[in-house]
Order: structure tokens, then sequence, then C-alpha cells
């Protein structure tokens, strides 16, 4: 259905026009603390089978938001919709959906079983049924042999196993996740995200994470919402957001950039020429919404889309510069090359393709250049 | 090197201070009441006989006679003494515990600008004598206290209320005198609870009832029973509270003791009493302090 994406991209499990409801409706929700506006409007639409993220640093409303999805805060404005039935006011016991707690929230008190079993016994299902359900929650994450233990008993990797039982147990129709790894120590933490995918998939279930750390969103998310200041910045999948970021702030969040400052020369297309005074020529780009001449805008190139070469070559945005310093770190070469204006442009090249290049060294005189549909026009 | 033997010296100092002031106000004391209550009373000054004669000039002759403890386990006056302590004791800190639970909870939960406040508020009385703020009930409760004196105005009741020297007012009194004891254990639970735990439950489907008694109960455990035992123990023995508020028939070991020293100046058998009063103290205190191990354990 879309065909302005080259390149393999990940996707929801089921596409949004066989849902035309969809499973999570949040519309136009806002939360003030105080003065503090925390979540600022926001719309956002989550699909069945979908692993969502919400990405944001600290203060960005991503928790308020997770929790106003809990029924943990109750939104000032706006509306909250799970498979199409208004759940605005209803609080969190009412909710079909359950959250893994980032402190993990497990109850001292009682032992491992009795955790998980807690939601079930809620919900006054009868105890065999409860047993066998936790069990077989706990066997999927193996931690049966720990059922008896209480939680202080527990390493941080097996606490987080258990906050998760304990919500997946309940078969929610959303499970949401706030920083499920942030309490891990960093080898931890590898691991567990490629299990928290494997087990998304095992129990379809669709899930909602906030994190703070963008590389785990890309590694985990089919979707992710960057927020900014309450507001959802851009929502896309990994792919979309990292290749055609809308704004400095989105290209800046998912990993670095050469960011050409310019004028808009003309649109025409789907491709602009931006005059750039730093890349001392006419550079072209992709453009999301159509700009009028003369705006200020920026042309972003991620580094592993430059090319080097001795020779000026036949291609659009060539530009010629001394390379300031080249690196070799093992997977690639990462050049910066000084331009005439000042500029250094950062350039990240496989060790192929820089032998190819005749490997310049420090001090050469280079040509850097990319296809126009590497580059991306941003306004912001 | 140099450092070791100051530091065992300040050590030994730090144990010993506490140890020297428990041997000799706590633990000799006791000793002297428990050699009195195997005593005999007699005329005279000490008004009991003495633990050992010297026979002969040389061989020392005990003599200790368990007859005073015969009389509390025979006599219905002593078993009832003990019963009723144990009865009003035991109500006045069940009626303390539900008064103080929510004014704990209440004060864990408010605002950290309060707090401090509300708790200042909790321990204020303690500024005022115990005596006279218990004496001052009488004036409350009096046949014509600022109670009745309020009902016979509006007309409520005909004829003064006996609120006064009643079973009534010691709970009254012991509640109130106690309530900061019941109070603060429980605060310190609450307040260093994490409310996440709460909100966890809600994400599970416990009503806030249900989460309440799944979660925040056992989780405050711990301060109750603190709280049960600091108001239960010196209920168990109190003698201002009925001797001030209680009426004639309010039996309570702590005034049948005091008759027995100074009126009948029975002090053996005064002794014996306070000896009971301990035993009966230290059971539940065992046991608390069993279950906070197993607790601990778990």
């Amino acid at each position: 259905m879309d065909t302005h994406q080259d390149g393999p991209v990940r996707r929801p499990l089921q596409p949004a026009a066989a849902n035309p409801i969809p499973l999570l409706r949040i519309e136009k929700a806002s939360k003030r603390f105080g003065l503090v506006t925390a979540v600022d409007a926001v719309s956002l639409d989550i699909h069945r089978g979908e692993f969502f993220c919400l990405l944001g640093g600290s203060g960005s409303g991503k928790t308020t938001l997770l929790r106003m999805i809990a029924g943990l805060e109750l939104p000032d404005e706006g509306r909250i919709a799970i498979e199409g039935e208004d759940v605005t006011g209803a609080p969190a016991y009412a909710r079909p959906v359950n959250m893994m707690f980032q402190s993990y929230a497990l109850f001292p008190h009682l032992s491992v079983e009795k955790n998980v079993a807690f939601g079930l016994q809620e919900e006054g299902r009868p105890k065999a049924e409860i047993a066998k359900r936790v069990r077989e929650a706990l066997e999927m994450l193996d931690m049966g042999a720990f059922s008896a233990r209480k939680p202080h008993q527990l390493s941080g990797g097996q606490r987080q196993r258990v906050a998760f039982a304990r919500a997946l147990v309940k078969h929610p129709k959303i499970l949401l996740l706030d920083e499920p790894l942030a309490a891990l120590d960093k080898k931890l933490r590898e691991r567990a995200q490629f299990e928290l995918v494997r087990l998304r998939e095992r129990v379809g279930i669709t899930f909602v994470m906030v994190t703070h750390d963008q590389e785990e969103a890309m590694g985990m998310a089919s979707r992710i919402a960057l927020m900014q200041d309450g507001k959802i910045v851009q929502a896309g999948s990994p792919r979309e957001l990292y290749d055609a970021p809308v704004s400095r702030y989105v290209a800046d969040f998912f990993g670095t950039s050469n960011l050409f400052e310019g004028n808009i020369k003309e649109c025409a297309r789907g491709e602009a020429a931006v005059e750039s005074a730093e890349a001392g020529t006419v550079l072209r780009g992709q453009y999301g919404e159509r700009l009028a001449a003369q705006t200020s805008v920026a042309v972003m190139v991620r580094p592993e889309q430059v090319h080097l070469s001795r020779e000026a070559p036949q291609a659009e945005n060539v530009l010629r510069g001394k390379i300031a310093s080249a690196a070799f770190l093992g997977n690639c070469h990462a050049c910066q090359v000084t331009l005439d204006s000042g500029k250094t442009v950062l350039a990240r090249l496989s060790p192929a393709e820089f032998g190819k290049a005749g490997s310049p060294a420090a001090g050469e005189t280079v040509h850097l250049f990319w296809p126009s549909a590497a580059a991306r026009v941003l306004k912001q | 090197m140099s450092g070791r033997p100051g530091h065992s010296c300040s050590g030994v100092f730090v144990a010993g201070v506490p140890l020297v002031w428990l041997l000799l106000f706590v633990l000799l004391p006791l000793l002297i009441v428990f050699a009195i209550s195997l005593a005999e009373t007699r005329t005279g000054s000490p008004p009991y006989t003495p633990l050992f004669t010297w026979e002969a000039g040389f061989l020392p002759r005990i003599h200790v006679q368990a007859s005073n403890y015969a009389l509390l386990l025979s006599d219905r006056l002593y078993i009832d003494a003990f019963l009723s302590s144990l009865r009003i004791a035991a109500t006045s800190s069940f009626i303390a515990l539900l008064i103080a639970y929510p004014m704990a909870y209440a004060i864990a939960r408010a605002r950290e600008s309060v707090r401090t406040p509300l708790l200042m508020l909790v321990i204020l009385p303690f500024w005022t004598s115990f005596l006279i703020r218990v004496y001052a009930w009488t004036g409350i409760l009096n046949s014509n206290g600022f109670i009745n004196n309020v009902l016979l105005d509006f007309g409520l009741i005909k004829a003064p209320l006996p609120l006064l020297h009643t079973e009534f007012a010691v709970h009254l009194g012991i509640v109130y005198s106690y309530l900061p004891f019941m109070v603060l254990p429980i605060f310190a639970v609450l307040e260093k609870l994490d409310w996440t735990y709460l909100e966890a439950a809600a994400d599970l489907g416990a009503r806030p009832l249900k989460a309440f008694l799944r979660v925040t109960l056992p989780l405050s455990l711990p301060g109750i029973f603190a709280g049960v035992l600091l108001v239960f123990i010196p209920a168990l023995g109190e003698f201002i509270v009925p001797e001030l508020l209680g009426g004639p028939d309010t039996l309570m070991v702590g005034r049948v003791l005091w008759t027995e020293f100074f009126s009948n100046r029975d002090w053996p058998l005064a002794s014996a009493l306070a000896i009971g009063l301990l035993v009966l103290v230290l059971v539940p205190a065992i046991v608390f302090f069993r279950l906070m191990r197993k607790e601990e354990a778990a």
C-alpha cells in the first residue's frame, strides 16, 4: 500500500486497513500537573499486534501518556478508547490493559506464584484455572522453579520476568511497559531486548513501551512515536524516523547526521533544491511538505549515505573538501571532511568502499557526493 | 594498631553504660521485687520477712515460700483483676487501632508540607502531664461536666448520663492517652510504603478496598503489631486511668496492686502481683518478636 519506501520496512503484523477500529485510540488527550502540561493534545492510533514505542527524553510526557492508557492518570481533556469503547474516565482496575512497572512493583509480602496469581484472583477465576495459568506463565519465562520465592530473593533479571508474567497472565488487550529494561545491567539488557520481541511474537499481545533509549526503540518497536514537550513530534516505523525525519530534533535523536543550512530555491516532483552557503552549492533532497521559495531549511544526510572519491564524479550533490581525519572503526571508516566554508562533514564508508575511493589519508582533497533520494529537507 | 585499644575501649564504654544501667535499674529492682514476693508479710520495717537469716552465726538460712503466688491463682479477686485487665487492655488496643490507622494513613498520604505539623499535633498532648490530662477528663465526663451540660441544654437528655466512673470512661481514658503510641509506628510503616504497589494492585484489577486489604494492610502489619504492643502493655498495668475515671467496681491489676501495697501494706503479695503482671506482659512481647523474626526470615 505504501509506495514511498524502499528497503525492508517493519510493519504492524496486521495492516491498519484490516481493522477499521484501532485497538487503542487517543484523541487530543491532555494532562496538566499544576502549571506544567505533561501531555499536550496528543492523538494516536495503535493497532492490534503492534510493538509500539513511546520514545523521548525525561519530561517529554511519554510516561504520563502511558499512565493515562493504564488509567493511573485521567486526562484533563480528550478521549481514550480501547476497541472503540470509551474508557476515558474508567479507573485502572476496570481497563483491559496491564502494566509492567519500571520498578516492577512486585508485592514484597507475596511469593512469586501469588504475585502472578493476584490479577487472576481479582477476576474471580476458579482456583484450578489460576494455578494452571500461573504455572504456564512462569514456565514460559523459565521461572517455574522460583514460584515459592519472595521477590527480594530474586535477581534483577528474575524480578523483571516475574513482573512480566504477572502482567501477561491476565491476557491483556494491551501490555504497557514502562522502561522495562532500565533496571537491568547492560549485558542483561541486550538479551532481554531480544527476549521481549520473541515473547511478544509468541503471545501476540499488543505492546506499548516507554523508553528513553533510542537504540532500544529502534531495535524492538514496529512503530515509534517520538515525544517532546508533551507532544508527538513524529510517529512512524523506525526506518521512517531514521530515513525521513520531519525535523532536526528527530534527525538528531536517531543517530548522527550532516545538516546543511540553506534556503529553498524550488520545489518540484518531491525534490527540493536548496541553496546552501555552507555546502557552497545547490543541494537536492526529498521533502515532506511543499515549501515556498526562500524558506530557511536544512538538508540532512546520514554519514553512511555519503560517498567519497578522489576525482570529481558525475553526480548530484557534489562537494569538495579536505580530509581532516580518517579513523578505522573495524566495520567502517569514519572520515571527517572539512569544506571550503569551514563546515565539517562526516562520512562513514565500508572498508570496501573506502578502498575503492583510494583510501585517502588526512590532508588529501576529496569529493563528497550522495544521491538526492538519500537527502532530506527539514523545515524545523 | 594505635587506634585499636582506644576503639575497643570506647566500644566497651558504649555497650557498657546501657548494660550497667539495665543491671542497676531494671534487673536489680526486679530481683528485689521477686525476692519480696517470696517472703511473708509482717508488721514492722520493712514489712516483710528477710530472705536470709543467719543461724548459729555462720550458716545462712533461706526463707522462701510460694504462698503469695498460690493465693494469686486461687483467690477470685486476683484472677478477676488479671482477666479484667486483659479484657480492658485488649478492647482499648483494638479501639485505638481502629482510630489510629486512618489517622496514620491520612498523615502518611498528606502533602509533605503538612505531614510534620500533623505529626506534631499527634505528639502535642505529651507536652502536658499525663495525670493532668486524665484528670481533665473527669471535668468533661462529670454529671455536671461539659458533655452532660451540653446534652441537657439541648434537651437531648432529661437526667445526666452516668459517664464518669464507668468502664466506658476507662476505655476512653486509655484510648485517649495511648493513641499516639498507636499512630506513630503505623505512620512510620505507611510512610515508607511504596504507593506503586497500590497502582500495581489497581492495574491488576483490584478495587481500592481490595487493594487495601490485599496489599496495604499486610504490608503495614509490623506497624500494627508494634502499635498494639505499645498500647496493650501499659494499658494492662494502668493505674491512673482506672483510679481517676473508673468506678469502684472497675477491677484492674494496677489498682489491686496499689491497694495491697499502700492500704494493706502487704508488700509480698503486691510484689507477687507485679511479677504476675510482668509475665502477662512478656507473653505478647515474645510472641510479637517471634512473629517479626519469622517475617524477616521469610
